[in-house]
């Protein structure tokens, strides 16, 4: 490839598709203009909507305090594409270099970028989650309808699932003065996220703001009456939730599923690729002409023991998006590795709590600065013994600090005084994750054949 | 070396233009001479250390006591506490989130928004007063506008009564002069005046906040003299010393904003051209302006709570610290053709207002007050000229601007 003119071939009159026209998407197609793309670009994405921005669907608009079609991304520049929105990709063929859609044509690519993202994971029972009153909510028209059932005045909202946000709808309806349950899994909100310590902070809030929290359960069914509606739902403790809206808020699933038979090393974790935002195929092998970043991108991390992460983080979308493009049109001695530094952000009963780095992967937590009974306090997570990651309640101004230790491998514990370090910051404590030794749910693959020409490999997907 | 830099960057003769010394210091991103402070002089390092719980702003916990060309004169305000500038957190958080509330959001979202009509106002009756004196060919914008316009801010901010407002304006202008020291002056004359000032301003403070507590109104006083939210009440001297620091800090740093503003686009006629034409203009080109010409050229007065290592260099636990924004604002590493003023640049993330927790608490209505003044200014003076390139500079080297802006035009559209 190098030196031989593609590369100018390829910015002057060359094809790039990106498949999945939203944040991610997005950034990249202008980045790939800013740097002088001249070719035929092909956005394709399976809502009916141009690039919105999300974070606002489980805040400002679940409060009515912002419209779900006012949420449009601003956009840096003009992008001259080809949209084709409303149409799901339904296939790659690699060797052919095609994209399918569902509406049964294809689009060829000379560079393609999936950025298809995540969904929220609907509840799994179908039948019931078909009950009325029962939503998801990650796109507009999710924030749309479950606002409206909120402005309704339901009796009780049951929310199934207390982490980022499952809590910030629960936030949006005790604002509301709506009755809310929620039912979570795990011994409090967050901790899969933040560990135990914070975990248990989360939860005092929660109580504190009128939520009726019920942790340690889980909900083993929906009932609904004979209209068709969810009525109530029944919890592993035996008990009965009398709710006429629930939300499943269990999380979100990498939109990975069109890409069956594809040959990329694509599953329910995501697409994983190099640090360059390559995507490697199922033999570990990587691509030379398709690209990924954003939600559905699992990608080694050189600051946290180049683990492949995959992180729904808005920051690191916009970042590996504009990395990716980067790389799209540079040889390979200018390409760039993604090392964005994890960023999350979230707003729960009027605490803002946002996080640095990657908590999850702590042993200790240190409260470095201020008080957690006042709900304003920065804690540092340890790991082997240096700085791995930070969560401030209402004092995100000092995170630039502690992104800074993460990416110095600064020593863990902090052995310096700073400024409102009470007593409880005196020594770590342990962080309280919960225990790692879950059921997998990567892909199974089996060999067959003896001589290495014989070898195949056969790709069997996992099970949900 | 670096002593020697300081004191010419303090020498008045250096006022017009610090800008070369700045360059000079950049060459030691972090220097330190004998007993002298450690200057941090890089947009990086400063910003750096900005958002570091190490550094502490409350002076207590200086330990050396450093050869300070700038110590400041606390005779005037050692019967008042720190105000919240002075406070490290938990007790500064408490303070600004008191002083926040009747301000900003997310409790008085409106409140500098709905000032916009008044501030108008206030422009537009300042130029007209300009009308009045029937002297176009000869202005004096610090006297006549840049002056007089944020003081009148801050009383309606703080519901003085309009009837008082002229002895605020005398007061802030002895306080000004204090901050501002004459060289050739008798250091105790200074601090008689200065001192006055500020017991008579301390004293009507006082009074007014009283009789707020009894009657209170919808202005800030009144919100921060009755208090009762989540962080309890402040005591009569907390309300006192955080009007004074709103009266003070807001008027000193907006004046030289305008000022310079003004400035600036005397010596750039097709950006003033530009601003004329489309209002809209004057949000791009006040932060083009706090990063070129910022009207708190540097912080002097902060220390570390342990050894910090900045750039190769090690400063002791309790060294006393300066970090000078405006040579942040020209670091050529972080800000490209950094001399040059260009308010249509994309990225424009400067150290104008600070940064971390003691960023400038009343920045919202800063910027507003000197987008209005600046897109006022330029509509109505016909052909503005400089009189005097460069104007006289007031003394004081840390809020820096001129003193007078004298300034011709051919007359005053309506």
């Amino acid at each position: 490839m190098s030196g031989d003119g593609s590369l100018e071939r390829l910015r002057r009159s060359g094809r790039i598709v990106v498949v999945g026209a939203s944040l991610a998407g997005l950034r990249a197609a202008e980045t790939l203009r800013e740097k002088g793309f001249a070719g035929t670009l092909t956005m394709i994405g399976d809502e009916p909507y141009e690039p919105y921005d999300r974070p606002p669907l489980s805040k400002q608009v679940l409060l009515g305090k912002a419209v779900a079609d006012h949420t449009a991304l601003p956009r840096r520049r003009r992008i001259d594409a080809d949209w084709r929105l409303g149409v799901p990709a339904t296939g790659l063929d690699m060797a052919e270099r095609v994209v399918r859609l569902g509406d049964g044509t294809e689009v060829g690519y000379d560079r393609l970028l999936i950025a298809t993202g995540v969904r929220a994971r609907p509840w799994p029972n179908e039948e019931e989650g078909a009950l009325g009153g029962v939503f998801v909510l990650r796109t507009r028209d999710d924030a749309v309808a479950l606002e409206r059932s909120l402005a309704a005045g339901p009796r009780r909202v049951l929310v199934i699932g207390a982490g980022f946000t499952g809590s910030e709808i629960a936030s949006a309806c005790r604002e509301r003065g709506l009755p809310v349950t929620v039912a979570e899994r795990a011994d409090a909100p967050l901790v899969g996220a933040l560990g135990g310590v914070i975990g248990a902070v989360a939860a005092e809030m929660h109580r504190e703001n009128g939520v009726d929290l019920r942790t340690g359960v889980m909900v083993t069914g929906l009932e609904g009456d004979p209209s068709g509606r969810v009525r109530a739902a029944h919890l592993s403790d035996g008990s009965v939730v009398e709710a006429d809206v629930v939300v499943v808020s269990l999380g979100a699933m990498r939109n990975t599923e069109w890409l069956a038979g594809s040959g990329l090393g694509a599953g329910p974790r995501g697409i994983a690729c190099d640090a360059g935002c390559r995507a490697f195929d199922v033999r570990g092998i990587v691509t030379d002409d398709v690209y990924v970043a954003g939600d559905v991108a699992r990608s080694p991390h050189a600051l946290f023991g180049y683990q492949f992460l995959s992180l729904e983080h808005w920051g690191n979308a916009v970042a590996q998006a504009e990395t990716a493009a980067h790389n799209m049109l540079s040889e390979s001695s200018d390409r760039r590795p993604h090392l964005w530094v994890p960023a999350f952000w979230s707003s729960q009963f009027g605490v803002n709590v946002k996080s640095v780095g990657v908590p999850s992967m702590g042993t200790e937590i240190m409260i470095a600065q201020g008080s957690r009974d006042e709900r304003r306090f920065t804690g540092v997570y340890g790991y082997q013994g240096r700085v791995i990651g930070a969560v401030t309640f209402d004092q995100c101004r000092w995170l630039p600090f502690y992104q800074r230790m993460i990416e110095t491998t600064a020593p863990f514990p902090l052995e310096f005084p700073t400024v409102d370090r009470r007593s409880e910051g005196n020594k770590p404590m342990d962080a309280d994750f919960p225990d790692p030794s879950v059921p997998t749910h990567g892909p199974t693959i089996t060999l067959s054949g003896y001589s290495p020409a014989d070898r195949r490999m056969t790709f069997v997907p996992a099970h949900h | 070396m670096t002593q020697a830099i300081l004191r010419e960057i303090i020498a008045y003769a250096n006022r017009a233009d610090p800008y070369p010394l700045y360059e000079e210091l950049r060459k030691t991103p972090v220097s330190h001479d004998a007993d002298g402070p450690y200057v941090v002089s890089t947009y990086y390092e400063i910003q750096s250390l900005l958002h570091d719980p190490r550094i502490s702003s409350d002076s207590r916990n200086l330990k050396s006591a450093a050869d300070d060309p700038l110590a400041p004169d606390d005779a005037g305000e050692a019967a008042l506490p720190p105000s919240f500038l002075k406070l490290d957190p938990p007790d500064h958080d408490r303070l600004r989130r008191m002083t926040n509330r009747p301000f900003g959001p997310p409790h008085a979202p409106h409140r500098v928004h709905d000032m916009r009509g008044e501030l108008a106002g206030l422009v537009s009756g300042l130029v007209d007063g300009i009308v009045e004196t029937g002297t176009p060919d000869r202005i004096d914008l610090v006297d006549q506008f840049a002056y007089p316009f944020p003081v009148s801010v801050i009383c309606r901010l703080l519901g003085v009564p309009h009837e008082d407002e002229p002895r605020f304006h005398v007061w802030a202008e002895a306080i000004a002069a204090g901050l501002d020291p004459d060289p050739d002056a008798d250091p105790a004359d200074r601090q008689k005046g200065t001192g006055g000032a500020r017991m008579e301003l301390g004293m009507y403070l006082a009074g007014l906040i009283e009789e707020r507590r009894k009657n209170p109104g919808q202005d800030m006083l009144s919100q921060l003299a009755t208090a009762d939210g989540p962080d309890g009440a402040m005591t009569t001297m907390e309300v006192l010393s955080t009007s004074a620091l709103l009266l003070i800090a807001g008027h000193e740093t907006t004046v030289n904003l305008i000022t310079n503003g003004m400035l600036t686009l005397l010596r750039h006629p097709d950006v003033l051209a530009r601003l004329r034409d489309d209002a809209g203009l004057a949000v791009p080109i006040v932060e083009e302006l706090l990063r070129y010409e910022p009207p708190v050229q540097l912080l002097p007065q902060r220390t570390t709570l342990a050894d910090i290592e900045v750039a190769g260099v090690t400063i002791p636990e309790g060294a006393s610290l300066w970090l000078i924004l405006a040579s942040g604002n020209r670091d050529p590493q972080r800000f490209e053709n950094p001399d040059r003023f260009d308010p249509d640049r994309r990225d424009i993330q400067h150290l104008g207002l600070g940064s971390g927790i003691h960023s400038c608490f009343g920045a919202p209505l800063a910027r507003l007050e000197a987008q209005l003044a600046l897109s006022e200014l330029a509509r109505r003076l016909e052909n503005p000229r400089l009189l005097e390139d460069p104007p006289p500079y007031r003394q004081n080297a840390v809020l820096r601007g001129p003193r007078h802006l004298h300034v011709a035009c051919d007359g005053i559209r309506p």
